[in-house]
C-alpha cells in the first residue's frame, strides 16, 4: 500500500458515516572547482592550478573559466585592486573614474596585460586600478568597505559598458569566456604568484557565456567559486536586499559572497558558524545535540533561516585569512579535500588535486554540510 | 407582501422508487424540509439551505437537489443576488448578514500563479528518501546572532531567543470562537492540530475548560469585546493574539447572534445568556499604533514575557504600512487576513467588497518589512481563502511564514459551505449550539479528519518543495523566483514581484 497516497474519488461509503465514523477515502551544472592554500603563506605561481583546472575540462563547456589569487599585488597591498571589464575605453571609463575620484584616489590605472588566444573571443577590455577610498567621504559611519560596495553597486547597475568584478586588497580575479587553459594563457596566469588560489571551470546554464558570469566571484576580501545551483536564490536575494546588498551579477553565486560577508564580517560570526548558517544541520540532528550546542544551532537556524542555501552546491569561499569548502546539506555536488605539508587542497575531483601534487598525505571526502577550513598561520 | 415571494434557491426531490422511508432525512434536517405523510416523504424546498446533510445520510441516494431551479431573466449587472438583496432590504430596511466567505466572481490570484520544479541542472529531492523540513518557528527572531569565543576555543552564545511557537508544519488553524462554532468542533480542531504539532486559535470567545488539555497548542485571542479575557486565560494559551480586524469584515467588530449564546457559551465568554455578542469595531483602548504597542507590551508584561503576542489585521489597502508599524512594536507576528476569509456572520457588503486578496497583501507586507529591515525579525501569518496545499506553498513563496486555515478545517469536519452559519442550526454540528446538533459531531472521531487534512497537505507541500529542489521551508519563504504569473497583468506582477510564465531564471 502506498502509505502517503490516496485516490481522488467520490466519497460514497455510507456505512462509516452512518455510524458516526469519519468518512474515509479509498486507500487505495556541472562545473569544476579547485582551490589551494599554502598555510605558511609561501607564494605559488599559477601554472599548477591552470593544469589542474584544464584536467577537469569535462566539467566545463568552454564558456567560462577563471582564477583568483590572493597575494597577487604585494607592491600595492594597501590599495584596493579593482578589476573591471570595459566595453570601450571612451564613455564608461570616464564615468567610472569620475565616480572613483568622488570617493577616493586612483593610484594606478592600467590595462590588465593579456595575450590574444585563437580560441578566445575578446568581448571586453580588462582594466585595473589600485585605489584608495577617502575614509569619511561618505559620512562618519561609512567604512572603506561601505564605500567600495557603493561604488560596485553604482558601476554595475548604473554605468553601461562597465563591470566591476574584483574589489579586494592584494587580490586579483581573472576570468573570461573560454576554456581554462585559454583563459589562463590570455591573462598569463603563470606570471602571478600568491599564497592562495581558487579556480573555476564553467558549464553555464543560467547565464550563458557572459564574462561577468564566469567565476570566481569576488566582493572585497571575499571570493567564491561554486558548482551547482542555489534553489533558495530568491529567498537569499530578498534577505540580502533588506541589508542593502544589490544582486546585480545575474548569478546565484554572488549571494554566497554577500551572505558570507554579512554573517562573517558585518555580524562578526566565526567563519565556522557563518558557514553553518548557510548549510545547517537538520532539525532532527539539532534536537539531539547536547544542550549548549543545541541552543547555539537552534539560534543560528532561527535567526538565519533566510540565509540557508538550498539546492545542490559545492563551494569554496575564501578571504585573505584562508579558504573554506562546503557542500549543501545532502551533498548533491562532489567535494574532496587533501593535504600535503602546508598545503590544503579542495576540489571537485581528486584527479585535479593530483595534477598539482603527487605526494598527498591525507585525502578525504568531507561530509555534507561539514566545512573544510584552511587558514594562513 | 406586495413583492411576493422570490424563486426558491433549491429544489429537493425524493425518488419514491428508491426511498425506503427510513426517515433519516427528516431526523437530520434541522430546517424542517422533510415530513412524512402516509407512505411518502414530502418536501418543502424553501426550507433547504443546501447543506447536504440529508443527501449524505440517505442510505438509498434517493434525494435530488437542484440549485436555482427557477432563475430570473438573465442579466449581467442585475444578478440574482443584487435583485434579491434589494427585495430583502425593501422588506426589512436592515443590513443584510451573510455567512462564509466572499462570493465575488473574480478568479483567485492563486490560480494564476504556477510553481516550479527541477529538471537536469539541479536534482529534485525525494521526500520519501531524503529529509524534508517543514518545521516553522513563529515569533521574534534576533536580527543577528552574537557569540563570544572563549580562550579554550568554545563558542558562547550571547543572543537569547524570544519565545517562539514551534510548528511542525506551516499550517495552523485560525481563530473560530466558541459560540460561533460548537465546543465539539473546537475540540476536534484542537486535538487535530495538537496531533500534527501545530496550533489553533480560540477566537474571541474565551477558552472552555474542556480545551485545557490542548492549551499548549492554542493561541488565545484578545478582541475588541474582550470576551473571556482574564489572566488565567492569557496564561493558558501558547501565544496571545490581538485581533484588530478580520478579512471577511474589515473595520467592524464581531457578530454573534444571541440564539447561539447558551449557558456554556455565556460562561466561557463572560456575557449574559442569549445576549447578542457584538464586539465593537475598534478596541476602545487602541486609537493609534502607539496604543497598540502599549497593549502588546501590557499583555507581555502580564504574562512575564513568556508568550509570543500576535496582531491580526484585515488585508486593507494600506496593509503593508500598518503591518510594518505592528512589526516595529514588540509584536512577535503579524497575521494578515485576506478578503476571502470566512466568517459565521458578516454584513454582505463587507464580506464581498472590503479589503484586498491575501496574495497581494502578503507580497506587499513582505516587501515593506524587508524595506524596513525587520522582515526577518517578525513572523507573517497569512489567511483568508486558502484551499489546498498549493495555496499554502504559494503563500509561503510570496513571503509568509505560515498560514491559518479556517473554512478548510471546517470542511474537513463535514461543513458544506452552505453559508447559513448565522442561523445557528448547522446540521453538521459545527456552527450551532443546539445540543442534539452538536452531538452529531463526535470530537473523539472527528479530530482525525482535521489531523489527516493537515497531514495530507503537509506531505503535499513536502513533495512540492522536493520537486523544486528545496529541503527546508526557510528556503521557500519569500522565494518568488520559484513562482510564475499566468495571465496576470503587469501591475499585479510588479506587486507580487513575480515574473511571467515563459520567463527564465
Ligand atoms: S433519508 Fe432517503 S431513504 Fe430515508 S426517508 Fe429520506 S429520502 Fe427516503
Ligand atoms: S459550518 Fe455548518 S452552517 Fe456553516 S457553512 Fe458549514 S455546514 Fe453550513
Amino acid at each position: 500500500m502506498l502509505s502517503h497516497y490516496t485516490y481522488f474519488a467520490d466519497i460514497s461509503c455510507l456505512e462509516s458515516l452512518k455510524w458516526g465514523k469519519a468518512p474515509f477515502t479509498i486507500c487505495g551544472s556541472m562545473c569544476g572547482i579547485i582551490s589551494v592554500i599554502d598555510r605558511s603563506g609561501e607564494p605559488m605561481n599559477g601554472s599548477a592550478i591552470k593544469n589542474a583546472l584544464s584536467l577537469m575540462n569535462e566539467r566545463g563547456n568552454g564558456e567560462g573559466a577563471g582564477y583568483a589569487v590572493y597575494g597577487a599585488y604585494p607592491d600595492y597591498a594597501d590599495y584596493y585592486a579593482l578589476h573591471l571589464f570595459y566595453d570601450n575605453l571612451v564613455e564608461p571609463k570616464a564615468i567610472v573614474e569620475q565616480e572613483l575620484e568622488k570617493w577616493g584616489t586612483i593610484e594606478v590605472s592600467e590595462m590588465i596585460p593579456t595575450s590574444e588566444q585563437p580560441r578566445l573571443r575578446r568581448e571586453h577590455i580588462p582594466w585595473r586600478y589600485f585605489y584608495k577610498p577617502y575614509p569619511k567621504s561618505m559620512g562618519t559611519a561609512a567604512t572603506e568597505e561601505d564605500i567600495l560596495i557603493h561604488i560596485m553597486n553604482k558601476i554595475n547597475t548604473e554605468i553601461p559598458g562597465a563591470l566591476l568584478f574584483s574589489t579586494g586588497k592584494n587580490i586579483g580575479i581573472f576570468k573570461a569566456s573560454g576554456w581554462p587553459e585559454d583563459v589562463a594563457e590570455f591573462y598569463r596566469i603563470q606570471d602571478y604568484e600568491g599564497y592562495q588560489w581558487l579556480a573555476h571551470n564553467r558549464y553555464p546554464t543560467n547565464t550563458s557565456g557572459w564574462w561577468g558570469g564566469a567565476h570566481p566571484f569576488n566582493l572585497l576580501d571575499w571570493t567564491v567559486v561554486h558548482n551547482g545551483e542555489i534553489t533558495s536564490y530568491g529567498t537569499n536575494r530578498r534577505y540580502l536586499e533588506s541589508f542593502g546588498y544589490k544582486c546585480t551579477m545575474y548569478t546565484d553565486t554572488e549571494v554566497v559572497a554577500y551572505l558570507t560577508d554579512l554573517l562573517a564580517r558585518r555580524h562578526a560570526l566565526p567563519l565556522e558558524l557563518a558557514l553553518k548558517a548557510l548549510a545547517p544541520p537538520f532539525w532532527d540532528e539539532i534536537d539531539n545535540m547536547p544542550e549548549n550546542e543545541r541552543q547555539l544551532n537552534t539560534t543560528i537556524r532561527m535567526a538565519y533561516g533566510s540565509a540557508l542555501m538550498n539546492g545542490p552546491f559545492a563551494i569554496v569561499v575564501a578571504n585573505s585569512e584562508g579558504i573554506a569548502g562546503i557542500t549543501d546539506r545532502i551533498k548533491l555536488r562532489p567535494l574532496v579535500a587533501a593535504e600535503a605539508g602546508e598545503r590544503l587542497y579542495i576540489s571537485s575531483e581528486e584527479a585535479a588535486i593530483r595534477v598539482m601534487e603527487q605526494d598527498l598525505e591525507h585525502i578525504w571526502m568531507p561530509r555534507a554540510g561539514e566545512p573544510v577550513i584552511g587558514r594562513v598561520r | 407582501m406586495p413583492i411576493g415571494s422570490t424563486p426558491p434557491k433549491y429544489r429537493v426531490r425524493i425518488d419514491n422508487d428508491r426511498c425506503m422511508l427510513c426517515e433519516q432525512c427528516i431526523e437530520n434536517c434541522p430546517y424542517g424540509t422533510f415530513r412524512k405523510e402516509g407512505n411518502k416523504i414530502l418536501v418543502n424546498s424553501r426550507a433547504c439551505t443546501g447543506c447536504h446533510r440529508c443527501i449524505a445520510m440517505c442510505p438509498r441516494d434517493a434525494i435530488d437537489l437542484e440549485e436555482k431551479p427557477v432563475d430570473y431573466r438573465s442579466h449581467p449587472i442585475w444578478t440574482r443576488e443584487a435583485r434579491e438583496a434589494i427585495y430583502n432590504q425593501a422588506r426589512t430596511g436592515k443590513i443584510i448578514l451573510a455567512g462564509m466567505g466572499n462570493i465575488l466572481e473574480v478568479p483567485p490570484i492563486f490560480d494564476r500563479l504556477l510553481l516550479d520544479a527541477c529538471q537536469v541542472t539541479n536534482p529534485s529531492i525525494d521526500p520519501l528518501r531524503e529529509p524534508m523540513e517543514l518545521r516553522t518557528y513563529i515569533g521574534k527572531k534576533p536580527s543577528k546572532v552574537e557569540v563570544a569565543t572563549k580562550p579554550n576555543g568554545d563558542i558562547e552564545l550571547l543572543t537569547h531567543l524570544a519565545p517562539n511557537l514551534k510548528c511542525e508544519t506551516p499550517i495552523m488553524i485560525g481563530h473560530m470562537s466558541y459560540g460561533a462554532i460548537s465546543l465539539n468542533a473546537q475540540l476536534s480542531l484542537a486535538r487535530g492540530a495538537a496531533a500534527q504539532g501545530t496550533f489553533m486559535g480560540t477566537g474571541e470567545g474565551g477558552l472552555h475548560k474542556h480545551l485545557y488539555p490542548y492549551q499548549d497548542h492554542m493561541i488565545v485571542q484578545v478582541a475588541s469585546g474582550r470576551f473571556g479575557v482574564d489572566i488565567d486565560y492569557l496564561e493558558r494559551g501558547a501565544a496571545i493574539e490581538i485581533k484588530i480586524g478580520q478579512g471577511a469584515k474589515p473595520g467592524i467588530g464581531g457578530h454573534l447572534p444571541g440564539e447561539k449564546v447558551d449557558e456554556s457559551v455565556s460562561g466561557t465568554r463572560m456575557i449574559p445568556v442569549s445576549s447578542d455578542a457584538i464586539s465593537p469595531a475598534p478596541h476602545h483602548d487602541i486609537y493609534s499604533i502607539e496604543d497598540l504597542a502599549q497593549l502588546v507590551r501590557g499583555l507581555k508584561e502580564a504574562t512575564e514575557w513568556k508568550k509570543p503576542v500576535f496582531v491580526k489585521i484585515a488585508a486593507v489597502h494600506n496593509v503593508a504600512a500598518i503591518a510594518s508599524g505592528i512589526a516595529r512594536s514588540s509584536a512577535d507576528a503579524v497575521v494578515i487576513d485576506g478578503f476571502r476569509g470566512g466568517t459565521g456572520a458578516a454584513p454582505r457588503v463587507f464580506r464581498d467588497h472590503v479589503g484586498i486578496p491575501i496574495e497581494a497583501a502578503v507580497a506587499a507586507v513582505d516587501e515593506k518589512l524587508r524595506h524596513h529591515g525587520v522582515r526577518n525579525e517578525v513572523s507573517v501569518i497569512a489567511s483568508g481563502g486558502i484551499r489546498d496545499s498549493a495555496d499554502v506553498t504559494k503563500t509561503i513563496a510570496l513571503g509568509a511564514d505560515a498560514v491559518y486555515i479556517g473554512t478548510a478545517a471546517l470542511i474537513s469536519l463535514g461543513c458544506r459551505v452552505c453559508g447559513s452559519c448565522y442561523r445557528g442550526l448547522c446540521p453538521w454540528g459545527i456552527a450551532t449550539q443546539r445540543p442534539d446538533l452538536v452531538a452529531r459531531l463526535d470530537p473523539d472521531i472527528m479530530w482525525e479528519n482535521v489531523s489527516n487534512l493537515i497531514n495530507g497537505w503537509t506531505l503535499e507541500i513536502a513533495e512540492l518543495m522536493g520537486a523544486a529542489g528545496i529541503n527546508s521551508i526557510e528556503s521557500l519563504r519569500g522565494n518568488r523566483d520559484r513562482l510564475r504569473a499566468y495571465m496576470l497583468d503587469e501591475n499585479l506582477m510588479e506587486v507580487l514581484d513575480v515574473k511571467t510564465v515563459g520567463a527564465g531564471a
